[in-house]
């Protein structure tokens, strides 16, 4: 088919662009974000190390990161960006704001899986002489596991979208691809056969995190 | 031995525990009964510190415990095992990786960890069910798992808050026999929370009655219950149709 053999390679390799530039966000927003959604969390009142201060700064940074729509923070950090990986421009100069935008988010997912853990199994850990860290990581996070990878599958899928927004600094991938032929060439089936994509990433990606976190629940068999 | 010297505890503006004063002798099955929100699960909770009282001194064998911080607290928390109403079991983590948790915490290497496992499972006659998760067992079977969890690390006391409060009848008794086993074969010393008097007449030799945070009645728990002298624990007794539907000799029997 013509339109396969001139816009097949295209496609691919935009596809493969996005999903490139998600996976390496997603991977650094996790980095940052597990410690901080896990610090916001045991800073709170009546939890493992309550601080006041230290949990309302953390809470006002996550949500003044959270307030911020993407495309106006891709944009206004550009300066940060640059100083950072030395661009503001292509696959490089989306990954920070993606970065940026994504660990607010990731932190107060953390949260939210790590504060459905049973408070009684926290109980049950000090009880045994678990110290703070030994609670957050061989109870919180290993209680919340399931939790934690639905809510990964559900970040990736945001980031997908943001990547595709991303197309506007030119980063590739498949937004850019539809932007790029939908938008300025008028070339509606490309733009179309990249939604498509799309969609079919996110089915994918949506799935597969559900069988992750059915497979790692040993509350389910 | 527990000590608890004149040990107050407020929530807030609201003292829950008005100044309890209680000695526990070692290998004592020590019951504390009381209603609900007396301060039971509380004053449990002062013993081995997961609640700081307000004021007064906690003394475990002698030794003031009451503003240990840190790695001793921590040292202190490991030698003294807890159970719980609701079993409190990890749900991620297989039966033999529950009853190593404490283990685990301790840093104890892995094999002699599986090691001690295997031990305690057999001794709660759970050996077939090492690689289950909790989700897999049953109440009773739950309880006895966080039982071998408890002696994991050879505690000499074992907390129980309520630990057959969610169990039935039968389940309650099989539970109450193991426990009384710990208590005879390992010389674990028992404090048992409880709000019902038969769980209490099955296995303690000595009772204290708690009514609004404070103890209105102590002893044996055979005097006790021959000639009880606080209201509080004439309520309980007239209260408390278990009791009223156990003969005489269904009593006899049930003494272990
Ligand atoms: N963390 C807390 N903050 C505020 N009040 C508390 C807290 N824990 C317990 N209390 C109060 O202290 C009182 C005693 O509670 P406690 O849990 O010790 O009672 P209990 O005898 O164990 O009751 P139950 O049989 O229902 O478990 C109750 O009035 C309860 O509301
Ligand atoms: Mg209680």
């Amino acid at each position: 088919m013509g339109f396969f053999a001139e816009y097949g390679q295209l496609l691919l390799e935009g596809t493969w662009d996005s999903i490139v530039m998600t996976a390496v966000s997603c991977i650094f927003a996790y980095v940052l974000g597990i410690p901080l959604g896990v610090l916001v969390l045991i800073t709170g009142e009546g939890n493992l190390r309550p601080n006041r201060p230290v949990h309302a700064v953390l809470g006002w940074i996550i949500n003044v990161g959270r307030s911020i729509p993407f495309i106006i923070l891709l944009f206004s950090i550009i300066p940060f960006t640059r100083l950072i990986v030395g661009t503001s421009l292509g696959v490089l100069g989306a990954i920070v704001p993606l970065v940026v935008c994504a660990t607010p988010f990731v932190a107060r997912m953390v949260e939210q899986s790590l504060a459905e853990v049973d408070a009684s199994l926290i109980e049950a850990g000090e009880a045994f002489g678990a110290s703070a860290w030994q609670l957050v990581y061989k109870v919180y996070l290993k209680e919340s596991l399931p939790s934690l990878v639905r809510g990964a599958s559900i970040t990736f899928i945001t980031l997908f979208g943001f990547v595709a927004m991303a197309g506007c600094v030119g980063a590739g991938g498949l937004g850019d691809i539809a932007i790029r032929y939908g938008y300025q060439r008028y070339q509606p089936d490309v733009m179309v056969a990249a939604v498509i994509l799309c969609v079919i990433l996110v089915e994918v990606v949506q799935s597969l995190g559900n069988a992750i976190s059915k497979a790692v629940d040993k509350r389910t068999r | 031995m527990i000590e608890l010297r004149d040990i107050r505890k407020s929530f807030g503006e609201k003292e829950v525990l008005h100044g309890i004063n209680l000695e526990i002798a070692d290998g004592d099955v020590f019951g504390i009964i009381g209603v609900s929100g007396a301060g039971k699960s509380t004053l449990v909770r002062c013993m081995n510190l997961l609640e700081r009282p307000t004021s007064g001194r906690v003394l475990i064998d002698g030794r003031d415990v009451t503003d240990l911080k840190g790695a001793q607290l921590i040292q202190l928390r490991q030698f003294i095992g807890m159970i719980f109403q609701n079993f409190s079991l990890f749900q991620q983590r297989s039966v033999a990786e529950n009853v190593c948790f404490p283990l685990e915490i301790r840093g104890v290497a892995k094999e002699e960890r599986l090691e001690r496992a295997t031990d305690l499972l057999k001794m709660v006659d759970l050996s077939d069910f090492a690689d289950a998760y909790p989700v897999q067992l049953s109440g009773g079977q739950q309880q006895r798992v966080a039982i071998a969890r408890a002696l994991a690390n050879r505690p000499r006391i074992m907390l129980c808050d309520e630990a057959t409060s969610a169990l039935d009848t039968r389940t309650t008794m099989s539970i109450l026999e193991l426990l009384g086993r710990v208590n005879r074969e390992l010389g674990v010393t028992m404090v048992v929370i409880t709000h019902s008097l038969a769980v209490a007449q099955r296995i303690c030799n000595r009772i204290a009655v708690i009514d609004d945070g404070r103890i209105v009645e102590e002893g044996a728990t055979r005097e006790v219950f021959a000639h009880p002298q606080a209201q509080m624990t004439k309520d309980l007794l007239l209260f408390d149709t278990v009791i009223q539907d156990f003969s005489e000799d269904e009593r006899e029997k049930a003494v272990i």
